[in-house]
């Protein structure tokens, strides 16, 4: 059963097709990997279907239900979170707190009452924030202000917050940016861990390693429109896609 | 003693104007309409104590809520401008305030005097606290009190999950946005209760000094009510109440032997302490720094 649907999903900038056309379906349960040379609108559709950006045609629909242009808040609501390419931590919050402030969103929150979700909280609330943090591997880091972590640690905290409010899918925007083999290896067991607790997962990514050992499907885009898509040992194989990378440029795929 | 209780009451009244651009600023919005929705809780407290002739408690509700209504309604077209032309937005609309009340005639006989806000002449005779007899002392302990109730409030709103919503919005809007925040209610939200709050104390100035006019509410006060929570530091709001006492109390009370010299001191000793402690009187280290003293480990 699909998760997301995306009908013809486009987005203009000006003269500017940032994504085109574009269709795509991620199947519950998933790893479903979002690749492409840069500037190629990776970025721009998770971009559209979080809300950030206003779409200028097509359709974003998340377990059977439209959620095309809705804000942001309202679409981590449905049940889809997001991490950013380059990190976004409220960074003179402490660690913990920026969990807390993510948990907002979680059903149980949800179904409080005004004062109670925001003015009141119980301690209840604390202990899952602890609980989240331990599987972040950040327990020890929960009074530090989020500035202060190292980079790995930052993001490991930002993973941590998108799945705060317990996403049923989660859109990771370049997770492996900066990272070393050793940290991209740690991710990719984290990656897996939350494919079996049921959390499907878009992930935008340049790291080949991680996109072709973890993921069970692979578009690929260009220039905002797919230009394939299958699993990934096929399209490792793809020409169409060699020639992106590859093009008549310099750029190497990393594989 | 009169001069001292009068000190407070000025301290206590620029806490609250104060603290009411603390809440906004937490948001990340710097706005400089502060003094004008002080100015709105100022005229409509005194028109219900002096023209309708209601108690001070329910006229100053009633005006900080006329006040919070009205920046709530600034808070909409906020939302779509940041930095500085927030500012100029904001400086626009205190002004327009003001000049409302500098054209703002509305008079009545009362007991044989004629009463109300008279134009440029301003609003005079706001007498509830002489007619009711309370003294210096009462009216500086009721300040005092709805400071510390103030106060109270927002001190438990940034422990609570909200506080640290307004300080996630104010670091980074998209992020929080991201992670479930509703931010067009979060601004409004703070907008309004930073009215709200402001009203309260132009309410509770109306009345001590007795006499308002639209000079009181200019650019001027604005621009105190942003230099306090932001010298004092925005992690709590201690912080704003010890800037108002430095300011107020120090600069402005302590200084007056120096005479024409004292405002160029005045500010020199403020961009001193900008640099000294550039996130506020009251920030991280300085907490640090307190508690240890407390504190054997």
């Amino acid at each position: 059963m699909p998760i997301l649907e995306l009908t013809s999903l486009s987005k203009h900038f000006g003269g500017v097709r940032a994504v085109d056309e574009l269709d795509l379906t991620v199947e519950e349960g998933e790893i479903f990997g979002l690749i492409g040379p840069n500037g190629s609108g990776k970025s721009t559709t998770v971009n559209l279907i979080c809300g950030v950006l206003p779409v200028t045609s097509g359709q974003v629909v998340f377990e059977g239900r439209d959620i095309t242009g809705r804000q942001p808040h309202r679409v981590l609501a449905a049940g889809v979170a997001r991490t950013f390419q380059n990190i976004r931590l409220f960074g003179y919050l402490s660690v913990w707190q920026n969990l807390w402030v993510a948990q907002n969103s979680m059903e149980d929150r949800r179904r409080e009452n005004f004062a109670k979700r925001w003015f009141f909280g119980s301690g209840a609330e604390r202990d899952t924030v602890d609980e989240q943090l331990e599987f972040a591997g950040l327990i020890d880091k929960r009074n530090e202000l989020a500035a202060n972590l190292s980079f790995g640690e930052q993001r490991r905290l930002e993973l941590a917050r998108a799945l705060a409010a317990r996403p049923r899918l989660l859109l990771l925007d370049e997770p492996a940016a900066g990272m070393n083999l050793e940290e991209v290896q740690a991710l990719d067991g984290r990656l897996r861990t939350l494919q079996q607790a049921g959390v499907t997962i878009v992930l935008v990514e340049h790291v080949m390693e991680l996109v072709m050992g973890v993921t069970d499907r692979i578009a690929v885009l260009n220039f905002g429109r797919k230009i394939a898509e299958g699993l990934p040992a096929a399209i490792r194989e793809d020409e169409a896609v060699q020639q992106a990378y590859l093009g008549g440029n310099v750029g190497t795929m990393h594989a | 003693m009169d001069f001292f209780f009068g000190l407070l009451q000025i301290i206590g009244v620029h806490t609250i104007l104060g603290l009411s651009a603390y809440v906004v600023l937490q948001t990340g919005q710097v706005t400089l309409a502060q003094a004008g929705f002080f100015s709105i809780g100022a005229y409509v407290s005194a028109m219900l104590t002096v023209l309708a002739g209601w108690h001070i408690v329910p006229a100053l509700l009633v005006a900080a809520t006329a006040a919070g209504i009205v920046a709530g309604i600034v808070g909409f077209p906020a939302l779509r401008i940041k930095g500085l032309m927030l500012v100029v937005a904001t400086i626009a609309f205190g002004e327009f305030i003001r000049l409302f009340w500098f054209n703002f005639d509305y008079q009545i006989e009362k007991k044989g005097i004629v009463v109300g806000p008279q134009g440029g002449e301003g609003f005079k005779q706001i007498r509830f606290f002489p007619e009711n007899g309370w003294s210096t002392l009462d009216v500086a302990i009721f300040i005092w009190v709805i400071v510390a109730l103030i106060m109270l409030a927002l001190w438990w709103t940034d422990r609570s999950r909200a506080g640290a919503v307004l300080r996630a919005v104010g670091e980074d809007e998209l992020a929080a946005q991201s992670v479930g925040i509703n931010l067009t209610a979060v601004k409004v939200g703070a907008f309004a209760a930073g009215g709200f709050i402001a009203g309260i104390g132009g309410a509770i100035y109306a009345h001590y000094t007795t006499h308002i006019e639209h000079l009181n509410f200019g650019v001027m006060l604005a621009t105190f009510a942003i230099a306090y929570p932001i010298l004092g530091g925005l992690r709590n709001v201690f912080g704003t109440l010890v800037a108002v006492i430095f300011i107020q109390g120090f600069l402005v009370e302590g200084l007056r032997f120096m005479g024409d010299w004292r405002n160029l001191l005045f500010g020199a000793l403020i961009v001193l302490a900008m640099n000294v402690q550039p996130r506020g009187l009251i920030d991280e280290r300085s907490v640090r720094l307190v508690r240890g003293l407390f504190t054997r480990n």
